[in-house]
């Protein structure tokens, strides 16, 4: 995973609600075996169905941060949804609240999801819609989101906030802590099962 | 301190806890599939890492595979390519997989319950959302992302945040006709796609307590739904009931110890709960989805609402957008809504209870000559008890097809998927747009509705038959 420090960069305001993951990315699209590539399916259906869609708009096409209502990423687990995304080019979402599952996964793919409060929200979409060329910068080490003469801090897990300053991968971190997993292993009920075929 | 069951399962695995860290959650079993899994082998393999517990590991084909014609070469190139890449990554890292054609091949989620390799107080995961299935036991499921499955992969454990903890309590009886499934969408209206948000649901109450375990089965599926991390039923008579036999069931001493065991999986009087819901099965009646979210429900009396009734300004516009997709008119009586295709299937309603149901419905009655109707066991092992019923020649003689073992039409990665505009009543858990197919309509129901409907063509109730002539 790599790093993240502080991105700037330009924003597009995507004004729904509820985005699930099959929008993000649909099924049909989830077939590679690679971790790369998935751009082509990026909210396929709204692109290819909504002219003004905004990620069909020109002004919003070299946006590397997407600004989107409530409840983003809600329905599957896909991890395809967050790679989609940095494959389509973003480094960060923001949104009032993201679905559990696809904020976990951001974590762990290097995209950075972004709590702001819903005013803060409506308060970029207006701005970037006013102008599309605003940069917005958004510090991790900092805590803030920036644009203009505004500037907003946003929450944030500190060991979360440590992992992605470092690109640390998560493996590594739990392989020091073998010696637990050892001791917790022996003393596991016996009745439990085994996943090997049986007679 | 009195505790919830989720926290006693959660309690019991922590491997390692530190502040300022997530704790460390030990992962008994670990259930794979094709779609979620080739990057994590990737993964291991790029840091030459093994597969910690290959014996705590399995896993099968469900996703892409076709329903039609089995034996074949799956004919979409890239569908069979994730195929075969679970098949090398089975047989280089030493786990077992139920390949297709395989008896124990089948939807991840229906195949660890039938196995009995799903059982109380165990922790579950899978690079799957719909994992909440298994919480059906006492289980602590949970769904999980591919990096993730790495993770588990290669230590079988999973950093982890302690979950708040929601109680649904579900007291009284349901009135005929209404079914596990009709609670849950209910549930999901009343809290929201997002409702249960950080929280794992305990499911409680009479009416639950009353449930098979298949019924269960479908609660816990749509707890994501309500975007719950999990959702769980303490386990009773019914749940040991089920498992006894089974092929991975403890057995002689070994199951008196594990029942022993699940008898202290309740949660203790004056446990905590973060939030709670109470609902009065008396009151509820078949429900069906207007929208394109599972939250977006109604009882089948109900009409398409009217955006502008919506008070909060994010709730109208979804809905205006969901209508707009659904190409429905607000003040549509909801038994108006005609449809083209009925899915009787997916980890939601592909169990053996589900199909008996809806043959009942359908023995020596003819579907709509309009409609399709696609039948779907969850499993082979589903099919074949279906079989040794009878059940495939009562839907085959009603004019409904008769399927192979997979996810099918719930997200159309396979050939069975919706055209655009197609509109279908589906017994699966998703509505969301293009789900079923691109451009395709869905109304989520439950599997006496998905037969009533394929009867008339048209939304329709079990009790509603009579009346319609039929
Ligand atoms: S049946 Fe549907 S919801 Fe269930 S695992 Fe398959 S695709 Fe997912």
């Amino acid at each position: 995973m790599d790093a993240f420090t502080t991105h700037t960069g330009t924003a597009a305001p995507l004004r729904r609600s509820a985005v699930d993951t099959d929008q993000i990315i649909p099924a049909e699209y989830l077939k590679r075996i690679t971790r790369t590539g998935f751009e082509d399916g990026l909210f396929i259906a709204w692109r290819t169905n909504e002219p003004d869609f905004v990620l069909n708009q020109p002004q919003y096409a070299a946006a590397s941060i997407l600004v989107a209502g409530p409840d983003f990423g809600t329905g599957s687990s896909r991890e395809h949804a967050n790679w989609a995304l940095l494959d389509g080019g973003f480094r960060v979402v923001i949104s009032s609240r993201f679905a559990d599952i696809f904020r976990n996964n951001s974590t762990k793919s290097g995209l950075l999801t972004v709590v702001l409060p819903q005013d803060q929200v409506e308060a970029l979409w207006t701005a970037v819609e006013a102008d599309p060329a605003l940069p917005v910068t958004v510090d991790l080490q900092a805590r803030t989101v920036a644009y203009g003469d505004t500037v907003v801090p946003f929450e944030i897990d500190d060991y979360v906030r440590w992992r992605l300053l470092e690109g640390l991968d998560d493996v590594g971190l739990t392989e020091r802590h073998l010696g637990d997993i050892e001791a917790f292993e022996a003393n596991r009920p016996g009745f439990l099962p085994k996943a090997q075929p049986v007679a | 301190m009195p505790k919830t069951l989720a926290e006693k399962v959660y309690e019991a695995h922590v491997v390692r806890s530190a502040a300022g860290e997530p704790d460390l959650l030990y992962i008994d079993l670990h259930l794979v599939h094709e779609v979620t899994s080739p990057q994590a082998f990737d993964g291991l393999r790029a840091a030459g890492r093994t597969v910690r517990r290959p014996d705590l590991t399995m896993a099968t084909e469900d996703h892409n595979v076709p329903t039609l014609d089995i034996l074949a070469p799956i004919a979409d190139p890239v569908s069979r390519a994730q195929i075969e890449a679970l098949r090398a990554n089975a047989a280089e890292f030493g786990i077992r997989l139920a390949p297709m054609g395989d008896r124990d091949q089948g939807i991840v989620h229906v195949i660890g319950p039938q196995l009995g390799l799903t059982q109380p107080g165990m922790t579950i995961v899978c690079g799957d959302s719909h994992t909440s299935t298994h919480g059906a036991f006492g289980a602590l499921a949970f769904g999980i992302g591919t990096s993730e499955v790495e993770h588990v992969l290669a230590t079988q454990t999973l950093p982890q945040y302690r979950p708040k903890q929601m109680a649904v309590t579900v007291n009284g009886e349901l009135p005929p006709g209404v079914s596990a499934k009709d609670i849950i969408l209910a549930v999901i209206a009343q809290i929201g796609t997002n409702g249960a948000q950080g929280h794992v649901i305990e499911y409680r109450g009479s009416a639950i307590e009353a449930l098979s375990m298949e019924a269960r089965m479908t609660i816990c599926n749509m707890s994501i739904e309500a975007g719950a991390k999990a959702g769980l039923i303490a386990p009773d008579q019914t749940t040991t009931d089920f498992l006894k036999g089974r092929p991975h069931a403890p057995q002689g001493a070994d199951w008196d110890a594990a029942v022993e065991y699940w008898s202290t999986l309740r949660t203790d009087e004056g446990a905590v709960f973060d939030a709670e819901v109470v609902i009065d099965a008396a009151t509820l009646s078949p429900f069906v989805t207007w929208g394109t979210n599972p939250g977006q429900g109604l009882p089948i009396e109900g009409v398409v609402p009217d955006p502008a009734d919506f008070a909060d300004e994010g709730q109208r516009k979804a809905a205006e957008q969901a209508l707009a997709y659904m190409g429905l008119t607000p003040g549509t009586p909801l038994r108006e809504i005609e449809v083209d295709t009925v899915f009787l299937g997916s980890c939601t309603n592909g169990r053996i209870e589900d199909l008996r149901v809806a043959a009942e419905l359908l023995r020596g009655r003819k579907i709509d000559p309009g409609t399709r109707m696609l039948v779907v066991p969850g499993s082979v092992g589903v099919k074949a008890q279906a079989e040794a019923e009878g059940l495939d020649t009562v839907f085959l003689e009603a004019g409904a097809e008769w399927r192979g073992a997979g996810c099918s039409m719930c997200l159309g990665m396979n050939p069975d998927q919706l055209k655009p505009g197609e509109r279908s009543a589906s017994t699966s858990n998703r509505n969301f747009q293009g789900r079923q197919g691109k451009g395709g309509r869905t109304h989520l129901v439950s599997p006496s509705v998905a037969a009533a409907t394929a009867l008339t063509g048209k939304l329709t109730a079990p009790a509603d038959l009579e009346m319609a002539g039929v």
